[in-house]
């Protein structure tokens, strides 16, 4: 990753307005396919409805029809509901791996999951009566306990975080969690809801989680904007960042709270979907380069493709039942995170 | 010379010290529970002169259990051990590696197609169980030896293609497990982060044996490790053939590790845990480092199921989870240290 960065670090201006037009084109390219699998994703399901019936949905809402009741109120914030998700773990995945230079850094790894997963768990336990905001404000919460942790070990441990270490806290730091909420949901007897935390699922996204989901997120995918280009400059080392008279403390703090932002919310509305924030930011730095200006608009809407596809392929593998969408996710990012693994620009 | 005696009498002095200990803790962990029992009807019970209750909770409930609890600390501590040795990597542990996991991805296959439920397994399936867990921790450990293969094994591509190979085994094992019905995943989901959920005498005396007769065989390679550690080149140089007695070695520790999944479940860290107190009490010789290791690890077991059944009462919190909650914090610790 930072070789490449030193790659387009003596960017000419020819290959910057290359950057452009490849990133303009591939932005527009992952617009259309998104809109045409959401298109897709609310026309498949158990009941049959054709695209033409989705069209009017749309365009000639009548409430009396029961297609067009399903399709606005279930299908359409599922489909709406997984795109955002994709997008938000995509993103939050860039900017960690942008801020900590390390390839391997992700939502699923770096504890984020397990510790909303925790917070969820403690709250349904002690307040089995909590809100859907009052979830996902504990989910925030959760996930930024989860991320703290990590972090701390890495920053604590002689070496900082490699690649290595970094997988390890984000195990140990996991499995601690997800023991604690083990142990709390098995007294407390909630241990029938956590399934779906770990499992993952868009089934019960509604238009409460959407706007959940457009606020927090919203916020952070304008603030992972803002920060996009003292990313780029920071993922390719902190001397170079500080160098170049950058507030590089001050970068990380914002990034955190966009990588928090985002991983809540989307935890919050869709449980532990692995491996989008890994998988996505990889390719995407493969196709564009290093600029996060591009890198983090890019990986949006290929992570709201991927999950948008996932869900679809959920629904279909296994018809009628639906196949956990976090078991799909794997599937695609275990062989990828294989790949990583085994490969040789590791800078361990 | 002098040195090593007094080596010697650390050794006789710690397992001793272990081995009471265990026995201590077995004898108060006999009478705490929902049901309590007082010491004196405790032996009174053992020499069979217990009342017909006692004699119920004791010795149909609580001996089995604690006798599993024991030999499992043993297997997953000195499977551990020895991951740690052939892998030369100290924080190589079967919960960390995926070996747990691919045991538990067997069991729960083998449940969901042919006993239906996970609590009416019958008898003939608690004897292929040992088999299925076997066979699951062996694919798990070949997929990973496999995968981080490169012309050759390099300690930390190991690791992480461990860790992937794990989230993905758990991937698989969530899809089976959400087709169950409730009861059966929050059971599974338990089990899976490690539960002594057969304790009865038939299991007892299916995978104590299995174990017993793999953990002298691991000691009596003692002199192997030792030389391995010394590095391949040094290894060949005396004569060991390095990479078959890895080879070996891993498909011994595997096996124990899959022995102690099909009895307690995934339970993480343990493998990790114990060896390391064992290497600083003992130095890294495995001659004295191994037993002690084992005896280490059935009294974590053994202090982390007795716990876990009185610390909630009377909910009884699964072992693999005290265990996980006692010792992540040190394996963080140890993380933060190594280089």
């Amino acid at each position: 990753m930072s070789e490449n960065g030193f790659q387009h670090g003596h960017n000419t201006n020819k290959t910057i307005l290359n950057t452009s037009i490849s990133g303009a084109i591939i932005l527009i390219v992952g617009m259309l396919s998104l809109i045409v699998s959401v298109g897709l994703s609310i026309a498949y399901g158990a009941a049959d409805i054709k695209i033409s019936t989705v069209w009017d949905a749309f365009s000639e809402f009548d409430a009396n029809v029961a297609s067009h009741q399903i399709i606005r109120e279930i299908r359409m914030p599922r489909a709406i509901g997984a795109s955002l998700v994709g997008a938000f773990l995509a993103v939050s995945g860039a900017v960690m791996q942008g801020l900590t230079r390390n390839p391997l850094a992700s939502p699923s790894i770096m504890g984020v999951t397990d510790g909303a997963a925790f917070a969820l768990v403690v709250t349904l336990a002690f307040y089995p009566a909590a809100s859907l905001v009052g979830l996902s404000f504990s989910s925030f919460i959760g996930a930024g306990l989860g991320v703290i942790l990590v972090f701390m070990i890495g920053s604590f441990s002689k070496g900082g975080l490699t690649p290595v270490k970094l997988a390890l806290a984000g195990v140990a730091v996991g499995s601690m969690l997800s023991a604690i909420s083990s142990a709390i949901a098995l007294h407390t007897q909630v241990a029938k809801n956590m399934s779906f935390w770990y499992a993952g699922g868009l089934t019960s996204t509604n238009w409460l989680s959407i706007k959940i989901l457009l606020i927090a997120g919203g916020i952070g995918l304008l603030l992972a904007m803002y920060i996009s280009k003292s990313i780029t400059i920071l993922s390719l080392g902190e001397e170079v960042s500080k160098g170049l008279g950058q507030n590089t403390f001050l970068v990380k703090v914002l990034g955190i709270i966009v990588v928090l932002l985002l991983t809540g919310a989307a935890v919050s509305v869709a449980g532990a979907v692995g491996f989008i924030g890994l998988v996505i930011p990889h390719i995407t730095r493969f196709i564009i380069g290093s600029d996060y200006r591009w890198i983090i608009p890019i990986s949006a809407v290929l992570g709201a493709l991927l999950l948008v596809l996932a869900d679809i392929a959920a629904r279909i593998v296994n018809a009628p039942f639906e196949t956990p969408v976090g078991a799909i996710t794997a599937v695609i990012g275990v062989p990828f995170f294989l790949y990583l693994a085994r490969g040789e620009r590791r800078g361990l | 010379m002098n040195n090593e005696k007094l080596k010697q009498k650390r050794f006789t002095f710690t397992m001793s010290l272990l081995a009471i200990l265990i026995l201590i803790l077995f004898i108060i962990s006999l009478n705490m529970g929902v049901v309590r029992i007082a010491p004196l009807d405790v032996f009174k019970t053992l020499f069979g002169m217990g009342s017909p209750r006692d004699e119920l909770v004791l010795v149909d409930f609580r001996l089995p259990r604690m006798l599993l609890a024991l030999v499992i600390g043993a297997a997953l501590a000195v499977s551990g051990a020895i991951l740690q040795g052939v892998s030369k990597n100290d924080l190589a542990d079967p919960g960390i590696l995926g070996i747990n996991t691919g045991a538990g991805f067997a069991v729960i296959l083998f449940i969901y197609f042919f006993q239906g439920s996970m609590n009416n397994v019958s008898t003939f399936g608690i004897l292929l169980m040992p088999l299925f867990a076997l066979m699951g921790a062996v694919t798990a450990a070949f997929l990973i030896y496999a995968l981080a293969w490169k012309k050759g094994i390099d300690p930390v591509r190991l690791i992480l293609v461990g860790i992937g190979v794990n989230s993905g085994f758990g991937a698989v094992i969530i899809i089976f497990q959400l087709k169950m019905n409730p009861q059966d995943f929050m059971q599974a989901a338990v089990w899976l982060s490690g539960d002594i959920w057969g304790a009865n005498w038939k299991f007892v005396s299916i995978i104590s044996p299995l174990i017993l007769l793999l953990l002298p065989f691991a000691f009596y390679k003692s002199h192997v490790l030792n030389l391995l550690n010394l590095g391949d080149q040094v290894a060949i140089g005396l004569g060991i053939r390095v990479e078959r007695e890895r080879r070996f070695l891993l498909l011994v520790a595997v096996a124990l590790a899959g022995f102690g999944v099909a009895a307690g479940g995934g339970i993480a860290f343990l493998g990790l845990v114990a060896p390391h107190i064992a290497k600083r009490l003992m130095g890294p010789k495995h001659q004295m480092f191994l037993p002690v290791t084992a005896l280490l690890g059935s009294l974590l077991l053994l202090v982390a199921d007795t716990l876990g059944k009185n610390i909630l009462a009377p909910t009884e919190i699964p072992v693999g989870i005290v265990v996980a909650i006692l010792s992540a914090p040190y394996f963080i610790y140890l993380l933060m240290k190594a280089k």
